[in-house]
């Protein structure tokens, strides 16, 4: 019996009916991938990014060259050097990060305390040269200029839980 | 000698000591602010708190208790404890949150100690207090927002510095330390209240904001910027030396260091000479290393021995001296001379020229005689103890020479060396002084023999002292105080113009046809003979590398491992904490080198070498740190005739103290100093 059984779903090619069927379930379920380049998913406020050195509103740095990060960095990926500015404020003269050696752990966020180093929610900024990645204070600094209305939007969200 | 019982504990301490010096005996840590062991106690931070059994039931503050007999101390109770808290969060409600940009976090006490003591948050919500900061002058940052009231800093400068210029104004709350009008502090010791200060209130100025403890690289070094020999440390970053910081040493420097030492670290950077100059038509021209030895190999050809000199500097280690005295011997030639100054240095016995009593021995003394030397600018940390001697038994102290502030009273013998004569034939009050006393010590300045008459003056000295009984069995209380690290090495590596050899002034106007000069650059090039071709071998571009036609770059005091013997005699040794800029080499290496280039080759290749060759020429530099005490039984005395001391009044060896040598001529802080020391010069200007 079980032989006729058998041979009957063979004959009547019922594994390759319920494969498509299953392919044609799927075919009218909405999608769970996106077109990546012109859409993209969505991330968490806490989402550790490409870093950014933030300013306040008056335009000022907010980094104060305590070296806490530098100091806390496992990967230490971040290396700064610092002496008084001309008004006497304790400000940093070199500020790098080597983005090649960074781990993305976000411990340098954690430990700034007046929020100047922050991981912004930017994961798009492959280069094509090592070089690229080696990131210096300029451009930290323009990171924040350029995500810092997201950043402080992120820092709102995330206030609650830290 | 009372015995207590601290945590279960027994300890037995000296009379008159307290329950936190018993505390620190048994081995339990006790948090303060204000106690400092070489300090008087101030009792005002409350933070060592303890219990104490039988005494009314409150918490006690142990640095200010004395210790008595049979005392049963807890200091881990909850009201220990408690109180701790309580003192801890007083002092926090007006002391600033702002470790991020403070210079002493990380190696803060209100840091560390709010770590065990402190709470999470603050219950103080009301307006912090605000202090204007001070100027301190060019040393010492302030940020007086920050002070705590411990007034370390005041003691320190009052009581050891012996400068009385800082004080507190008003009480309580609005208390404020600083200085009462403002002006720069008038003293040579004034760095050392940067380290007492347990915040960040007193800083240095010129590390501000440079580095964090945590990023040094910390090498135990030796000073040379006198030769009180003070014990330092080296905190070094990458390829720069960003601080210096002194050692604990009993012996030499307690915990102290001169501000030199400490500040003038940045001439180190400055004005280096990192490449190999050769003159070519009379300009010097940057050449390599096989060129330069190549020009004087060739000038050296031709030569006899006795036209070839050498001249030893201030800041040499030992081990180059030994291959320069080395290499020169080979050449054959006797003409070496390390008294740049030209003082009148007897070499044939070692107490001639050192400071016998050692520097923890002047606290034996009971009346001292100061011939031409001023301990304070010349030796800081040597008059510190000076000082200290006299803060606690005021003793008497004659002084024969210019009339300056010593920071202790002194009886003013005179302008010149003839009192001396006055003094031997007793009809000097002060000559009774001297002979009542146990223990005299007699100090002989550089200033009294770097004279026409120095060794005239020497021999006095040494009459004196043992007419005085200065020189017995168990006391030995001649001292010669030396300005220069490298000298009592160089004259116990007799670095001295040999039989038939000429000294330094010899040497001088065409004496000599090629001189060699070793960091040397305290004497007047111009007095070198136009027709002699000068090699100089250092680390700067001063005087003597003015005059060079070759120069060979060398290593500064923190490039290299190098020994250094003290005033005292104590041979001690420095280590690397950098590289040397550029070409520069160490210094040993390079004569080596040079030597092996001219088929001289001197037979040692490590620095290990080099000492054994130097324990050859004198066993004393196999004895490294340790300076036994001595006394004198042979008391015939140094050469010279003690009749022909001439009436001319001595003149100060150091000028300026803070620019003496080519590291802190380069030193911008040292340059503000001089500035700050002396504004008249500068308004004359």
């Amino acid at each position: 019996m079980a032989f006729l059984d058998r041979t009957a779903r063979s004959m009547l090619l019922m594994e390759l009916v319920s494969g498509l069927g299953l392919t044609l379930r799927y075919f009218f379920k909405p999608k769970v991938t996106i077109n990546y380049p012109y859409e993209k998913g969505p991330i968490s406020p806490r989402f550790k990014g490409e870093h950014a050195l933030r300013r306040y509103p008056n335009g000022e740095e907010r980094c104060i060259a305590c070296k806490l990060c530098e100091a806390v960095c496992p990967a230490q990926a971040i290396t700064i050097e610092a002496e008084p500015r001309d008004d006497g404020s304790r400000r940093t003269t070199r500020y790098d990060i080597d983005m090649t050696k960074c781990i993305y752990c976000g411990l340098c966020e954690e430990a700034c305390p007046v929020d100047a180093i922050v991981e912004g929610p930017n994961f798009e900024f492959a280069t094509e040269t090592r070089e690229e990645l080696l990131y210096d204070k300029d451009k930290l600094l323009a990171n924040g200029d350029r995500w810092e209305p997201e950043l402080a939007r992120r820092l709102e969200l995330d206030a609650p839980y830290r | 000698m009372p015995k207590l019982t601290i945590d279960g504990i027994e300890v037995e301490v000296a009379n008159g000591s307290t329950v936190l010096q018993a505390c620190e005996a048994a081995g339990i840590e006790v948090p303060r602010f204000c106690y400092h062991d070489r300090l008087s106690i101030a009792g005002n931070c409350r933070m060592c708190l303890v219990e104490i059994e039988k005494t009314p039931p409150k918490p006690i503050s142990s640095c200010t208790y004395p210790a008595a007999e049979g005392m049963i101390v807890h200091t881990d109770t909850p009201m220990v404890r408690n109180g701790r808290r309580g003192v801890m969060e007083f002092l926090l409600i007006n002391h600033p949150l702002d470790c991020p940009i403070c210079d002493q976090g990380g190696e803060c006490d209100l840091q560390d100690q709010a770590m065990g003591y402190g709470m999470d948050h603050s219950r103080y919500e009301e307006n912090k207090r605000a202090v204007k900061d001070k100027n301190l002058g060019p040393l010492v940052k302030t940020v007086m927002t920050r002070c705590i009231h411990c007034t370390r800093c005041i003691r320190f400068i009052a009581e050891v510095a012996g400068v009385p210029d800082l004080g507190a104004t008003s009480r309580g709350e609005h208390m404020e330390v600083g200085t009462y009008v403002e002006k720069a502090l008038g003293s040579e010791l004034s760095g050392n209240i940067i380290d007492l200060c347990p915040v960040g209130a007193l800083t240095s100025k010129p590390y501000a904001f440079t580095a964090r403890p945590w990023e040094l690289s910390k090498v135990d070094s030796i000073d040379v910027f006198d030769a009180v020999g003070t014990n330092i440390r080296i905190d070094s970053r990458g390829p720069e030396v960003l601080r210096i910081l002194p050692r604990i040493n009993e012996d030499v420097n307690e915990e102290w260091l001169a501000d030199k030492g400490r500040f003038a670290l940045d001439g180190l950077k400055r004005r280096r000479l990192d490449k190999p100059w050769v003159k070519e038509g009379g300009k010097l021209v940057a050449a390599t290393w096989a060129q330069a030895f190549a020009a004087i190999a060739g000038k050296l050809k031709a030569l006899a021995g006795d036209r070839i000199g050498a001249i030893a500097g201030d800041l040499c280690d030992a081990e180059s001296m030994t291959a320069l005295r080395d290499l020169m011997v080979a050449l054959g030639s006797a003409n070496l001379d390390c008294r740049q100054d030209g003082a009148r240095l007897d070499g044939s016995r070692r107490d001639f020229y050192s400071f016998n009593t050692s520097i923890a021995g002047i606290e034996e003394a009971d009346a001292v005689l100061i011939i031409g030397a001023n301990p304070r600018k010349e030796a800081p940390v040597l008059n510190a103890r000076i000082r200290k001697t006299w803060v606690n038994a005021p003793i008497p102290i004659g002084v024969i020479g210019a009339e300056t502030d010593l920071t202790y009273d002194v009886t003013h013998l005179g302008g010149s060396p003839a009192v001396l004569s006055a003094l031997h034939d007793g009809s000097h009050p002060f000559a009774a002084v001297l002979r009542n006393a146990k223990k005299p010590m007699i100090i002989v300045g550089q200033a009294a023999l770097a004279r026409p008459d120095g060794s005239a003056i020497l021999a006095a000295a040494w009459r004196l002292a043992a007419e005085i009984g200065a020189l017995a069995a168990d006391w030995h209380g001649f001292n010669v105080l030396h300005t220069a690290a490298a000298r009592v090495g160089a004259m116990d590596l007799a670095f001295l113009p040999g039989a038939k050899g000429k000294n330094l002034d010899a040497m001088m106007g065409g004496g000599v046809d090629v001189l060699w000069l070793l960091g040397a650059d305290e004497f007047d090039t111009s007095r070198i003979g136009a027709n002699t071709f000068v090699i100089y071998q250092g680390h700067h571009g001063d005087a003597g590398a003015r005059r060079a036609d070759v120069i060979l770059p060398g290593a500064a005091y923190t490039e290299k491992h190098g020994a250094y013997v003290n005033t005292e005699g104590r041979v001690q040794h420095g280590f690397r904490a950098i590289d040397p800029p550029g070409d520069a080499r160490e210094d040993w290496r390079i004569i080596r080198a040079f030597s092996d280039q001219i088929g001289h080759k001197l037979p040692y290749d490590t620095i290990e070498a080099v000492r054994a060759r130097m324990e050859q020429i004198n066993p004393v530099f196999s004895r490294v740190g340790f300076l036994p005490r001595f006394g004198c039984t042979d008391l015939s005395g140094p050469a010279g005739d003690p009749a022909a001391i001439s009436d001319a009044p001595i003149q100060p060896a150091v000028a300026n103290y803070y620019q003496t040598d080519p590291i802190s001529r380069s030193s911008v802080t040292m340059a503000a100093c001089t500035e700050a020391a002396s504004p008249t010069l500068v308004a004359a200007e």
